[in-house]
């Protein structure tokens, strides 16, 4: 057997095999049906969270305003004892949920991440504590800056 | 094939901070016509131990950037971030804490 | 007296150009900063500075970017500067091509082909370029300036940025002539004065977050060119290395801190 057709043969197993192993990893859970959710009600209702209190406790940083929508970056820290879970989603956005995070004993309820954005929106956060539900919003403006350099 | 993927884990007033890069397109609906292609779990673990789980979308922008934080901690605490993507693909990457 | 010094204090607030005032993106810019995926940039970077390619199959780790064959750290801040090999003043770009082709023995047609990447498949320049720019972070800008030819490499930059030319009779100044002027919501920086030029010199190359692309000098001055309706120029070419050096020559001094992100 020449070596090219050996080559072949390996790639062809390790495809083989990589197929085989997809199924088992696309099982990890995803909430599909808050993700694709069109309005922020659903999103919420969708992720068991509708009904939130308002909560001060919430803390959001972010700029007042982005010079493009492209990356946001959103800091969300939950002061709420016993938080363990953030949901932060954008209220204008195509689909409102932009993450979810669940967070064992070992992690403190604070993430931060960069979002998109489309237009200026509110961006709400929900922290879930010892079942109940708390929310906080905070407005992004959202600007086109520059050339297309 | 996954892009490269950095973490930075420090020490920081009692707690563990981690600062973790993946490259990654987070193409979505919209950009692809119909075929988005984007990290949709995240897996943050310390010595083994799960302590974060993220479910994220399209709309977390091109080339993530998460910062966490992680309660306690000591020098050399072994921290993994592991991603797992729409397509089936994933990635990790491990770091000592500093 | 007193009503006079606040006076005149207000008044002093008022003439003070938009570039010295707080920019209304001051936080988002921090922000990015802090969390922008530029070291991803620098770690493949420098995956491909020591990787073996070319007819030589060698790699770029004996390249002498000024400082010695190999010296990365100080590197970037000492250029665009003169190359006695060469008998010319080189930046950034052009001395790593410069190295593709002498040290691994590819043609400038094959390292050119890809100069300019994209979001989804940066260059080869891209990489190199934050990977070394890095290595300088936190050291003065400190460009050559002592060769003949380094300082007629500054004038020719200086006399190019004011002149127009193409279809639209454009020159740099045209958009970067002037203090309040600005494009859509971005302030248009005045780049002959260095209180301007430093901090931004100081931070390129960069990550565009509006494209998600990492952005070397000389594609940003290929994008100015082409904006401007000017010819497309030759990379690495006389003229836009001149273009750099009066830029860089103009924000001396200034400590580097890039590679960074850009909107």
């Amino acid at each position: 057997m020449n070596d090219q057709r050996r080559g072949a043969l390996r790639i062809a197993g390790a495809l083989a095999l990589a197929a085989l192993l997809k199924p088992f990893a696309a099982l990890a859970a995803w909430n599909q049906a808050a993700f694709a959710s069109k309005s922020s009600a659903d999103a919420l209702k969708n992720l068991g969270t509708a009904g939130a209190e308002s909560s001060s406790q919430i803390l959001i940083e972010a700029p007042q305003i982005a010079e493009n929508g492209a990356v946001v970056p959103i800091e969300v820290t939950s002061n709420i004892p016993g938080t363990t879970s953030l949901a932060v989603l954008v209220e204008k956005n195509p689909y409102p949920l932009v993450a979810k995070f669940e967070f064992a004993e070992g992690a403190v309820p604070f993430v931060k991440l960069n979002a998109k954005m489309g237009e200026t929106s509110d961006v709400r956060v929900v922290a879930t504590a010892g079942g109940k539900s708390y929310q906080a919003t905070k407005e992004i403006k959202v600007t086109i800056g520059g050339c297309g350099g | 094939m996954a892009g490269p993927m950095k973490m930075r884990a420090t020490l920081a007033g009692g707690n563990t901070d981690v600062r973790v890069l993946m490259s990654h397109p987070m193409a979505t609906e919209q950009q692809t016509k119909g075929k988005p292609h984007f990290i949709q779990n995240l897996t943050v673990k310390v010595n083994g131990k799960t302590v974060i789980e993220g479910e994220i979308s399209q709309a977390v922008s091109r080339n993530p950037v998460f910062s966490f934080r992680l309660k306690g901690g000591a020098k050399g605490d072994k921290i993994e971030v592991s991603w797992l993507d729409n397509k089936g693909d994933t990635n990790k990457t491990e770091t000592a804490v500093a | 007296m007193m009503r006079a010094i606040i006076g005149s204090a207000a008044l002093a607030l008022a003439v003070v150009p938009a570039w010295a005032q707080q920019s209304p993106f001051a936080d988002y810019q921090r922000m990015t900063r802090e969390s922008a995926p530029v070291e991803l940039f620098e770690l493949s970077g420098e995956e491909l500075w020591k990787k073996p390619q070319g007819p030589k199959n060698v790699s770029l780790e004996k390249c002498d970017l000024g400082q010695g064959p190999g010296v990365l750290r100080g590197a970037y801040a000492g250029l665009p500067r003169y190359f006695a090999d060469v008998d010319r003043v080189m930046d950034l770009e052009t001395r790593l091509l410069h190295c593709m082709m002498t040290l691994q023995g590819r043609s400038r047609e094959e390292a050119t082909k890809r100069v300019f990447g994209n979001a989804d498949s940066p260059s080869e320049m891209e990489y190199l370029s934050a990977y070394v720019a890095g290595q300088s972070h936190g050291m003065p800008l400190r460009p050559g300036m002592s060769h003949s030819k380094e300082k007629a490499s500054f004038e020719l930059g200086q006399k190019l940025y004011f002149h127009r030319a193409g279809a639209w009779d454009f020159s740099c100044a045209s958009c970067h002539g002037e203090d309040d002027k600005r494009i859509r919501m971005s302030e248009l920086p005045v780049l002959y004065k260095p209180a301007v030029a430093r901090p931004l010199i100081a931070t390129w190359p960069a990550y565009r977050v509006s494209n998600s692309q990492f952005k070397t000098i000389q594609w940003r001055m290929n994008d100015c060119y082409r904006q401007m309706r000017m010819p497309e120029p030759v990379f690495g070419s006389e003229a836009m290395v001149a273009l750099v050096q009066f830029l860089t020559v103009t924000a001396q001094g200034e400590p580097y801190r890039g590679p960074s992100v850009k909107r």
